[in-house]
């Protein structure tokens, strides 16, 4: 008896031992590889949407699903190093937005987030805690700096804390610059990487664009000293300062992949509103339309002295009706007939592109006067749209650098995103492997949007489930080109946006 | 900006609670470890479960048997496409036995079954990547089964008993893929309910046409165990501020089906010191449809499709009686999932399974004997998925490669008068 229970125990122990094991786990070296690629040292080199920017900041836990963390932390699969972010610690509220000398910096507000109170988009009502002039000195993996353009990341002293008054600086650069003479490429580069990303260029496109236009086109310019913030770069400085990025990248031996830029018309920012948001019925359209009877008039005096053709006063003729309807804009492109008294004004067609804060201004009264409706009676200025021939601009320039990336890519073997497609996609509806659907769509307030948003709500940059699309593009591409196996990206557990019961 | 349509439901599907797989086949030690063969077998009061018409042919005025067994059971889970992997670490489970019989006269006796058949405890990490079908579950059945037995002639026998269940549940899992509250916490509900009662009924027959053969036949109901309004609370937790008002806690409905069970077999002696039984168990899982939870507030009813198949155990069980004291079994059993493809969900990552089973029981003296059992239960790696989980309206799939095996250790006691 008593050796059968000795026996019983010593094979239920044997059993019990045995806990299950898969034929091939996945934990096994050899499972997941980096093929010719070596990622022992990875940064990624760009502007916002490198370091994680998203809701109109960067703030400490969106900061953590940027897309190369993201990818960093999927190429630790396969022999990936530590990769290291600017430091937010100082971001206490977890809310973005900087100080300088303890007073908050215009144009660096805390993120957006959704007032479900007011069911509308609001900067977090919290004190934002980060001091500019606290500098950290260090050299990061992630070199992304929100607002950088591609010539910014070759530029001495754009991390200079005393350059910041002159407008030459940029406070995420110069919160961690080694030096105040450094550049970001600099710093890349001391990092010594084996594999990088580089995704830059937007910006010489974006600012121009977001601001409904109103920069100017620098194309045939070299001299970016003469370029003010919202104009378009010229292509010939983007290639040219793009090679030396991707030298200074490839020095050493590196591989890596870089992005192309996508159609920046496709973004939340200016596909949410539409260009004819007017709702009117016949009396009121009547009412408005004989306030620009004396306008429509000039028109047509106008093409009959040959100023402008009758095409152009067809277009420019204003004419509102029962239903929904275009708003009226300033458009600087129309030929000026302003010596005649006869401003620049035309209804906005469906090839025009209203801005996302649009929204917050259209049919509101000016000076509380009800007969003054913003794109009604009171026509919108073009910071507030961007028409169809500043759309051509933007697009030109695009098309220049993405021949410039895709060219220095293939000349340099590196592997290229492309994420003018991936929003394209977006744009049609992008079905990730688990059979979700994405869409370029804005947060619409549904239970749906809770989960399937992907654009932040400054409209412009990915959240935290668009960066992580993002980034399992990137490791798709990454293992075809470089023979690689680093484990792909579920976009769905990452959250989207942030909904705050009352700000 | 559209007015906000946040208090929508949250899509609220998947998962819960109930063992396809966890039918726990531990009903007494000398017929586990036979393969948990029985529905032919006359050797205790553990017929009051396998067969209850049996009892009538036991040796001796009053027969009991008395026992409990540890469940240790492990469960891992990999996906190769995106790197996750996880393990289940479950809590043991306990099941145990309680059977006796009276024998009334030389027709008739009397019994009275206590026995725990459905129960499973799933314990995954919190928020792993499955967290949106189930964090961890543990679910328990308590059946009461009064029997009664009727000796037709010396080579026919039925018998059976009304059964009442009382049944808990407890279930936790994340209310969706990526909701969290403000401080990053993930949003999650917890389920539970007790005391849930239900009834049903076993019947059984057995036919002895010669000294050494026996054939026996054995089904028991399906029995719903529904959760009123009242019976159980919905514990919402992790919600943000903005959509707190529309999770408040509360109660909800469910109905789980614990399905019927088809049993025939047969036993004989090819020699003095020999048994060996056959059994072959259909179990009628086509009654698992869906498993529909209903709560009272904006996550409204949650939608998980099971769409089990029936499914069939292949035993077969041997006893050898070593020594006058000694009497060792060993068996083994082929159980097949009932869960189909695209319906592995990881509250019961059970594929099929082959069974080992053997142990012994020792006469202390001519009353009391102690019996003991060990099961081992392997499974083959499947790579399966679960596809009905409902995302702002598209069914996603949830899966990878599971792999499972559970060890089931118990003593007992028996007595004769």
């Amino acid at each position: 008896m008593k050796n059968n229970i000795k026996y019983l125990a010593v094979l239920a122990l044997g059993l019990f031992a045995c806990e299950p094991e898969f034929d091939n786990p996945i934990d096994e070296s050899g499972t997941y590889t980096s093929g010719s690629a070596d990622f022992s040292t990875f940064v990624a080199v760009g502007n916002s949407l490198t370091a994680g920017f998203m809701d109109g900041t960067v703030f400490r836990s969106g900061q953590q699903n940027s897309f190369p963390n993201i990818m960093a932390q999927q190429f630790e699969f396969a022999g990936g190093g530590t990769f290291t972010q600017p430091s937010y610690d100082d971001d206490v509220n977890d809310a973005g937005g900087f100080l300088l000398g303890g007073v908050p910096l215009p144009g660096f507000d805390t993120r957006l987030v959704i007032d479900a109170s007011q069911g509308r988009p609001e900067n977090l009502n919290v004190a934002p805690t980060m001091e500019v002039s606290n500098l950290q000195a260090t050299a990061y993996n992630n070199m992304g700096v929100p607002g950088a353009k591609s010539f910014h990341l070759g530029a001495p002293g754009y991390g200079n804390i005393a350059n910041l008054a002159i407008g030459a600086a940029n406070p995420y650069y110069v919160r961690h610059a080694t030096a105040p003479n450094a550049t970001v490429i600099g710093d890349a580069v001391s990092l010594n990487p084996t594999f990088f990303t580089l995704w830059i260029g937007n910006n010489d496109i974006l600012s121009y664009a977001t601001s409904g236009g109103v920069g100017v086109d620098q194309t045939g310019n070299p001299n970016v000293l003469s370029y003010g913030f919202n104009d378009i770069t010229d292509p010939g400085v983007f290639a040219f300062t793009y090679q030396g990025l991707v030298d200074a990248l490839t020095a050493n031996g590196a591989k890596g992949i870089v992005a192309t830029l996508p159609d920046v018309t496709s973004i939340p920012y200016f596909t949410t509103v539409p260009y004819n948001p007017i709702p009117m019925d016949a009396a009121t359209a009547a009412f408005v339309n004989s306030g620009y009877a004396a306008y429509n008039g000039g028109l047509q005096f106008a093409a009959g002295n040959g100023l402008i053709t009758a095409e152009e006063a067809a277009q420019r003729t204003i004419s509102f009706s029962a239903g929904q309807n275009a708003v009226v804009i300033v458009d600087e492109d129309l030929t000026d007939l302003t010596g005649f008294g006869i401003p620049s004004y035309r209804q906005a067609t469906i090839e025009d592109l209203l801005v996302l804060p649009s929204s917050g201004i259209i049919g509101e009264e000016v000076n509380n006067d009800p007969t003054q409706i913003n794109g009604v009676s009171v026509p919108l200025a073009d910071n507030w749209v961007l028409t169809a021939t500043e759309i051509q601009a933007v697009r030109d320039a695009r098309t220049a650098y993405n021949n410039a990336i895709v060219s220095i890519a293939t000349a340099n073997d590196l592997a290229v995103v492309d994420t003018a497609v991936l929003l394209e996609e977006l744009v049609s509806g992008l079905r990730t492997s688990d059979g979700q659907i994405y869409t370029n769509n804005y947060f619409d307030g549904s239970s749906d949007a809770l989960s399937t948003a992907v654009f932040s709500l400054d409209g412009v940059h990915p959240n935290a489930r668009g960066y992580a699309i993002i980034a399992d593009q990137f490791i798709q591409v990454i293992n075809e080109k470089y023979g690689a196996n680093v484990p792909r990206v579920t976009a769905g557990y990452y959250p989207g946006v942030t909904v705050v019961p009352s700000n | 900006m559209k007015k906000l349509l946040l208090v929508l439901t949250i899509a609220f599907s998947a998962s819960v609670m109930y063992a396809g797989g966890y039918r726990v086949g531990v009903q007494g030690h000398k017929q586990l470890a036979m393969g948990h063969t029985g529905v032919a077998v006359v050797t205790s009061a553990e017929s009051a479960f396998f067969n209850p018409a049996g009892l009538v042919y036991l040796d001796g005025e009053l027969n009991v048997s008395l026992g409990a067994a540890v469940v240790m059971s492990n469960t891992i889970y990999q996906n190769r496409e995106f790197g996750y992997s996880s393990e289940a670490d479950n809590p043991i489970g306990t099941p145990f036995y309680a059977y006796g019989s009276y024998k009334i006269n030389d027709w008739l006796s009397a019994g009275l079954a206590v026995y725990t058949p459905y129960g499973s405890r799933v314990e995954w990490p919190s928020d792993w990547e499955g967290s949106h079908l189930v964090n961890e579950i543990e679910l328990s059945a308590i059946f009461v089964q009064p029997t009664i037995a009727i000796k037709l002639s010396d080579k026919l026998s039925i018998g059976g008993g009304p059964i009442y269940v009382t049944g808990a549940v407890n279930f936790n899992r994340n209310l969706s893929r990526s909701l969290t509250d403000e401080a990053g916490n993930r949003s999650n509900v917890t389920i539970d309910a007790s005391g849930i009662n239900a009834w049903g009924y076993s019947i059984g027959a057995m036919f002895r046409p010669t000294e050494d053969i026996n054939l026996g036949f054995n089904y028991r109901s399906k029995i719903n165990m529904d959760v009123e309004r009242g019976d159980g609370t919905a514990d919402f937790e992790n919600i943000p501020g903005a959509l707190a008002g529309s999770f408040p806690d509360g109660d909800f409905t469910s109905s789980l089906p614990l399905p019927a069970e088809l049993t025939f077999g047969a036993s004989f002696k090819p020699s003095e010191k020999w048994l060996v039984a056959f059994d072959y168990t259909r179990t009628f899982w086509d009654a698992y449809k869906s498993l529909d939870v209903q709560f009272f507030n904006a996550a409204g009813l949650s939608r998980n499709p099971r769409n089990y198949k029936n499914s069939s155990i292949y035993k077969i069980g041997a006893q050898y009686e070593a020594t006058q004291k000694v009497i060792v079994r060993a068996g083994f059993y082929y159980d097949e999932s009932p869960i189909r493809d695209g319906f592995f969900a990881p509250e019961t990552p059970r594929p099929d399974s082959v069974n080992f089973t053997a142990g012994f029981s020792y006469n202390l003296n001519s009353k009391w004997a102690i019996d003991a059992s060990v099961l081992y239960v392997h499974s083959n790696e499947v790579n399966n998925s679960y596809d009905s989980f409902v995302e702002a309206g598209e069914r996603l799939s949830f899966g990878g490669d599971y792999k499972s095996n559970a060890l089931v250790a118990g003593i007992g006691v028996s007595y004769k008068l």
